[in-house]
């Protein structure tokens, strides 16, 4: 009964600043929004028993990616969305077929599955998580390394100003 | 005790809140948020589905999709900035040249 209450409170939660994030004009608002939906998030999977998953979540999502995104609207200087014909052909034609596709899904999975979840059902202790990690997903864990270094450079060199090279500052003189 | 399912549907309606962001909204900055919104539901339906056959792989996809939608929000948003250097807008609908 607790598990299903707490589901339900902070299902309710994370819904709301889903909706939210959709009807907000502002970026920062949206932004915000998102990082409600990513706590809401983090107790779901408490309640599944995922206690890795849900500091993970909380420190690089919650934490690390929405910093980013908050810093750069505000480098930005981000202000109102305008509103073009393009986007309510998009209202009109996204919406009806996204709450159909969601009706689809949630129909078939609430029909055909009968499994029952009881609170911290998953025997996930960080320690596992890591052998599992270090062993078997090793070859995964090292790539994803060399992943993370080719974006830290990709964001670098895009992201630096044209006129600070060398050949551009020769140019500017 | 609840059903697995309702784990599943919340993700559902989340990845759908994510789709439909994608799809309606014109700052470029809210569209990159509605794609770490689906990232978020799809992480919610793993996790939902290493608690159904108790393994613990599932958790460590989660932790593939989180380092890979780290790269790709920190390349994603140097795009943004070269974007806005270049074009001094964020509107999606007056970034339809792929030239600078």
């Amino acid at each position: 009964m607790l598990h299903l209450i707490l589901f339900l409170v902070f299902a309710a939660v994370c819904v709301g600043g889903a909706v939210n994030l959709l009807l907000q004009t502002h970026p920062i608002n949206s932004a915000l929004s998102l990082v409600v939906v990513m706590g809401a998030l983090a107790v779901e999977y408490l309640l599944l028993g995922a206690e890795f998953v849900a500091a993970v979540q909380v420190i690089v999502y919650a934490g690390a990616i929405m910093v980013l995104f908050v810093f750069v609207i505000m480098l930005l200087n981000a202000g109102e969305e305008e509103h073009t014909q393009g986007s309510r052909v998009a209202w009109l034609l996204g919406l009806p077929a996204m709450l159909a596709i969601t009706v689809i899904i949630c129909g078939a999975v609430l029909l055909h599955s009968d499994d029952k979840v009881s609170l911290g059902a998953l025997p996930g202790p960080p320690e596992k998580i890591a052998q599992l990690l270090f062993h078997e997903f090793l070859l995964p864990f090292e790539v994803t390394s060399i992943l993370v270094l080719i974006a830290i450079m990709g964001a670098v060199v895009l992201a630096a100003r044209p006129e600070s090279t060398p050949e551009a500052n020769k140019e500017a003189r | 005790m609840i059903p697995l399912s309702y784990y599943l549907v919340l993700s559902a309606i989340l990845f759908s809140c994510g789709v439909t962001g994608f799809l309606v909204k014109r700052n470029i900055i809210t569209i990159f948020m509605s794609i770490e919104l689906m990232l978020n539901g799809v992480n919610l339906s793993f996790v939902a589905f290493a608690v159904k056959w108790q393994a613990l792989s599932g958790q460590v996809f989660v932790f593939f999709v989180m380092v890979v939608a780290a790269a790709e929000a920190a390349v994603g948003l140097a795009i943004i900035i070269a974007l806005f250097r270049t074009r001094e807008t964020l509107n999606i609908d007056q970034v339809n040249l792929l030239k600078l």
